[in-house]
């Protein structure tokens, strides 16, 4: 455990340099391309002092580092607001986006899992299986718009974009939480045709169990616990999914205020937004390590 | 099923070859027919300049063909030799190596690509440097777990007994060893990078106006949507189906190579 705590040290650091390092990647002068050609010398100056550009690489990161312990994610070079206060404002409506994508995700994921497994082989199998696979990949670009026509605007059932009304969550959410559904049944089904043919089962079995009984109490329990760690993954690609679907639909979350913030050349504020999401990242991922240990009793005594 | 796979590669291969000899121009505009429906004049329907969608969708898919080949041998030619290293040699070595790939995937998904495009600038070029940093882990990965295990074949220990060096260990009795791996996780990750490249273009980090791609246009589509809708329809289902078949030929790689492959 201990290591796996320093690991996520050495990561975080690692991440940290890595957005730092990023505004040293734009070609050419940062500061031109941010300002534009037509900015004055002075402006440009004051921005490059503002932002410790003139100063040696490493102590600028050591100016970065302490400024973040600070609290201070820098600022926005357009409307001077600190990034974290930008960050801040549009983080919950990002992550209430992702957790309901995930619910809908295991409501529609599992379910077909365990229909796919117990039908293993068969034609129904064969349908779910390629479904899933089908709609695994099927990009958030591809699906949103499709969603948005049939039930925005040619049914007219939910709103086609924003977030003014309180239904206007449910089309990137089934969006994002379709593809994730998708890797979910797969999951389910692999997984749980591992379980059923341990001894276990057949004991189960034997005792005369019934067969609801067997695979609900008995094998889903074991079969479920993989999903813990897929879940966690996955809640990564949600959050790196949610840039596309914020787009699509005009969600007001962080993915959007990267692409707004690239389109601006405000690079401090895509830095921010890169960085907090990548430090969620490492943490849900943290807490799964952590969650999965707890439940399964074979690797707690590693714990 | 794999027969159907194969169909829509090899009409993706005629359609580009067409695209080629019928010398469609898809930079073409034609004010008269700005975003008019599917006619026979314009199979796919004319764009919001008035384009064909069709032409325009057969010059996106070289561009995307182009940009999936490309990103994927350069990432495996990186992603192999870091993991070799990492894995034939062990210790130190691997540590430092897996903990920078560690570093890379604490990234989720495209973000990285994402932040590297915007940094870089809109581009082809630019496009596929932030593809490739951000897809050599993946193989780096692979092959060290591969190395790992085959390093201690006896063969392997044979050939260095006899005094092979380790460049001839790695590539002339490790390497080929993994080939189906590799080929199978090339194959998938054809369609990955070409999602991804469709996504970069999509939110405008990717290839620029005039040129085609089918990022581009699916935002173009979503934009004119209401007015529209088969623009980007169509598109989105000519992306879909080639994905589509590039996963099942990759399925049938699996299958047919007998590769076990890791939670995906």
């Amino acid at each position: 455990m201990f290591k796996r705590l320093l690991n996520t040290v050495i990561v975080i650091f690692g991440v940290l340099l890595l957005t730092f390092l990023l505004i040293h990647l734009v070609p050419g002068d940062p500061v031109e391309v941010m300002l534009g050609e037509s900015a004055s010398m002075v402006d440009r100056e004051a921005l490059r002092t503002e932002l410790g550009l003139d100063q040696p690489l490493l102590q600028q990161f050591g100016s970065y580092l302490s400024k973040l312990g600070h609290g201070d994610f820098g600022h926005s070079i357009h409307t001077r607001t600190p990034s974290i206060d930008l960050v801040k404002t549009r983080y919950p409506a990002t992550v209430k986006l992702a957790l309901l994508s995930l619910l809908i995700g295991l409501v529609i994921g599992i379910p077909m899992g365990i229909y796919a497994a117990l039908k293993a082989n068969h034609w129904q199998d064969f349908v779910v299986t390629i479904v899933s696979v089908r709609l695994s990949a099927m990009p958030a670009f591809w699906l949103g718009p499709v969603l948005m026509l049939i039930f925005a605007v040619w049914l007219g059932w939910l709103p086609v974009s924003g977030m003014e009304s309180n239904t206007s969550i449910i089309l990137p959410a089934v969006t994002l939480g379709f593809g994730l559904s998708a890797i979910l049944t797969r999951m389910t089904r692999t997984s749980l045709l591992e379980v059923l043919n341990d001894d276990y089962i057949r004991t189960a079995r034997a005792k005369g169990l019934s067969e609801r009984v067997v695979i609900l109490r008995h094998a889903l329990r074991a079969a479920l616990l993989p999903i813990i760690t897929i879940v966690g993954l996955q809640m990564g690609s949600l959050l790196a999914g949610t840039v596309i679907t914020e787009t699509i639909f005009s969600w007001d979350g962080i993915g959007r205020l990267l692409v707004e913030s690239i389109e601006k050349r405000d690079y401090p504020v895509t830095q921010a937004c890169v960085l907090v999401v990548a430090l969620s990242y490492v943490v849900v991922n943290l807490c799964t390590d952590i969650l999965y240990k707890v439940a399964d009793p074979r690797v707690r005594s590693t714990l | 099923m794999k027969y159907f796979s194969y169909l829509i590669l090899v009409f993706w291969l005629l359609a580009v070859l067409a695209g080629y000899l019928l010398q469609l121009n898809p930079n073409t505009i034609d004010l008269n027919v700005i975003l008019h429906s599917p006619s026979t004049e314009h199979w796919f329907g004319a764009d919001d300049l008035g384009r064909d969608i069709l032409a325009r969708i057969l010059r996106g898919v070289e561009v995307s063909l182009i940009v999936a080949l490309t990103v994927t041998l350069i990432t495996m030619v990186v992603g192999i030799l870091v993991g070799m290293l990492a894995g034939f040699y062990g210790g130190r070595i691997d540590a430092a190596l897996m903990q920078v790939t560690d570093i890379f995937l604490a990234f989720p998904g495209i973000l990285l690509a994402i932040a590297f495009a915007a940094v870089l600038g809109p581009g082809l070029s630019n496009l596929i440097l932030a593809l490739c940093l951000t897809g050599w882990v993946s193989y780096a990965r692979l092959t060290r777990g591969q190395t790992m295990s085959l390093r201690n074949r006896q063969h392997v220990q044979a050939a260095e007994s006899l005094g092979a060096g380790v460049p001839r260990l790695m590539f002339r009795h490790i390497l080929p060893l993994m080939t189906s791996v590799l080929v199978v996780e090339a194959t998938y990750s054809l369609a990955s990078v070409m999602i991804a490249e469709a996504s970069l273009s999509f939110l405008g980090l990717g290839i620029q106006a005039p040129d085609a791609s089918w990022g581009a246009m699916l935002r173009d589509g979503v934009r004119f949507m209401l007015v529209a809708p088969h623009y980007v329809l169509i598109v989105g289902a000519c992306l879909m189906s080639l994905i589509l078949a590039i996963n099942l030929g990759g399925d049938y790689l699996r299958d047919k190579l007998d590769v076990k492959r890791e939670i995906e």
